[in-house]
């Protein structure tokens, strides 16, 4: 559904990514796995057009999305939950959940099924959401992307330093975004959560693909993980 | 005239300031709050109004009403285009940095003041006022006019605050202000937000000097004040705060026509830039402004 092919990307002078290849089909969780600085978050910046490719190409369906106005690129279906959350913080649960919505023009439908999804967010619609807790504002980041009604998800370390509780509430949302044909893509630095969630696991080394395995059958204490992640 | 009329008049007049004042400064508030643009050029805006306001009056026949009202229309219009424009060709090229967007912004204020000289002159132009009903007090007589300028004003400002709170186009403002990058994930076209915010900013200073040229006349170089002072009045009740800027300006205005009334207008002019040099030393947030993330 989703390919990166030869995809070069980085800040100002220094390319973070370097021809990196991927693709991930509908239904997918697809994990990207390696050392800080290896260029996962630039991946996901690169494909939403956030950070501007210098080269390779980015297609959806075969549709090119490189070279599109960043502002273009969610509206062909792109969910992005960005690292941090980023949410507008001062914005109310609803009117974060509203920008969501307004991207690709999705209406109440879309609405009752995100706060289906987290009722714990419905109970604080008023609530501005830099006020929430971090796992609370963590599922909002993920209900807004989901606001698209997204066919691609773009989650980048979306359970950092939540409880274990919140862990598994977004896991489980993860499987059931899976389950409904969803292609994700999933940065991850834990390498038990990447295993629970992942079809397939892809290590990124110096902004390209190292080594892309299946999770079934692989293990944590596999080589992979030492040598590309360095647990 | 005793005590108490005198400080009714000098309130009343006060007052008026303080209306086209909060216009103006809550354009710039709004430019700075979402671009973080300090708009240098922001009082020509102000001048480009008040200017073709004269135009607009002296070209369009029948009632002085009817060409008031159309200059009140289109002013703000034209200005808020050349705004746009403006961003589009300039502001956008320098990726909105603020140290260029000063630069740049003080580069605009010269092209609009030189522009203006040349195509209307340097003579100081009145407007006549769309009517001219009085007030009469036992004391003396005020201008209906200028109480219509304090109603006008109160009433945009009032659609700016539902514009921003309560529209979609508001919301889009203000999750841009907070963070563009996020904004530009979410299908937000960030520079369409921005022409559309720097337009607005100016279309406000413009109206404000559609409403203020029949007290004051339309001149190329009446954009120093109103700069100065919305500046004043953005610092004071804090920058990129809608509700600071308003009570600053009522602040200001009053204490101005107050001041300048009893004592003298330079007086006035003295005790507000040293309330702006105790508020950056004491309270840089200014008084109603969060601090900056």
């Amino acid at each position: 559904m989703l390919e990166v092919a030869g995809l070069d990307a980085g800040y100002g002078n220094v390319q973070v990514l370097h021809g990196l290849d991927l693709a991930v089909a509908g239904g997918e969780v697809l994990c990207l796995m390696g050392r800080n600085g290896a260029g996962k978050s630039t991946a996901l910046k690169a494909i939403m057009g956030l950070v501007p490719p210098a080269g390779g190409a980015v297609r959806l369906d075969g549709v090119r999305l490189d070279g599109l106005p960043a502002h273009e690129i969610p509206r062909h279906g792109l969910g992005y939950v960005p690292q941090g959350r980023r949410l507008f913080a001062e914005l109310t649960v609803a009117e974060n959940l509203e920008i969501g919505l307004m991207a690709r023009g999705h209406g109440a439908p879309t609405r009752e099924r995100v706060l289906g999804l987290f009722p714990r967010l419905r109970e604080r619609l008023g609530q501005v959401s830099g006020t929430l807790s971090g796992g609370e504002q963590q599922m909002l980041a993920i209900a807004r992307a989901l606001c698209l009604e997204p066919r691609v998800l773009l989650l980048d370390e979306p359970t950092e330093g939540l409880q274990p509780s919140m862990i598994t509430l977004i896991r489980d949302t993860i499987l059931a975004l899976k389950a409904s044909g969803v292609a994700t893509i999933l940065v991850e630095q834990r390498v038990d959560a990447a295993l629970a969630l992942a079809d397939r696991i892809a290590f990124v080394v110096t902004g390209r693909i190292a080594e892309t395995l299946p999770a079934a059958g692989l293990a944590p204490e596999a080589p992979a993980f030492r040598a590309h992640v360095g647990v | 005239m005793d005590f108490g009329p005198f400080l009714l008049l000098a309130t009343m007049e006060g007052l008026v300031m303080a209306a086209v004042l909060a216009l103006t400064a809550v354009g710039l508030s709004l430019v700075f709050g979402v671009m973080r643009v300090v708009n240098v050029a922001h009082g020509e805006f102000f001048m480009l109004g008040a200017v073709l306001a004269w135009f607009v009056t002296a070209s369009v026949p029948g009632p002085p009403a009817l060409g008031f009202a159309a200059a009140l229309v289109v002013c703000p219009l034209i200005v808020g285009g050349i705004a746009a424009l403006a961003d589009r060709a300039i502001l956008k090229r320098l990726d909105y940095d603020p140290e260029a967007t000063i630069v740049a912004t003080i580069g605009l204020l010269y092209i609009f003041q030189q522009a203006a000289l040349s195509l209307y002159g340097p003579d100081a132009r009145p407007v006549q006022a769309p009517f001219d009903w009085r007030l009469q007090f036992p004391w003396f007589g005020y201008s209906g006019y200028k109480l219509a300028v304090v109603a006008a004003a109160a009433l945009l400002l009032l659609g700016v605050r539902q514009l921003l709170v309560r529209s979609r186009i508001g919301l889009v403002m203000r999750a841009t202000q907070y963070d563009r990058e996020t904004a530009t994930a979410f299908g937000i076209d960030v520079d369409r937000v921005y022409a559309l915010v720097f337009a607005l900013g100016a279309a406000l200073a413009a109206v404000a000097a559609v409403l203020i040229v029949p007290i004051q006349q339309a001149h190329y170089l009446m954009g120093g004040d109103p700069l100065l002072l919305s500046f004043i009045v953005v610092i004071i009740g804090g920058l990129g705060s809608l509700r600071g800027t308003v009570l600053a300006a009522v602040l200001i205005g009053l204490s101005d026509g107050i001041v300048s009334v009893f004592f003298s207008p330079t007086l006035a002019k003295i005790l507000a830039t040293l309330l702006v040099a105790l508020v950056l030393v004491f309270r840089p947030q200014g008084l109603f402004g969060q601090r900056a993330a």
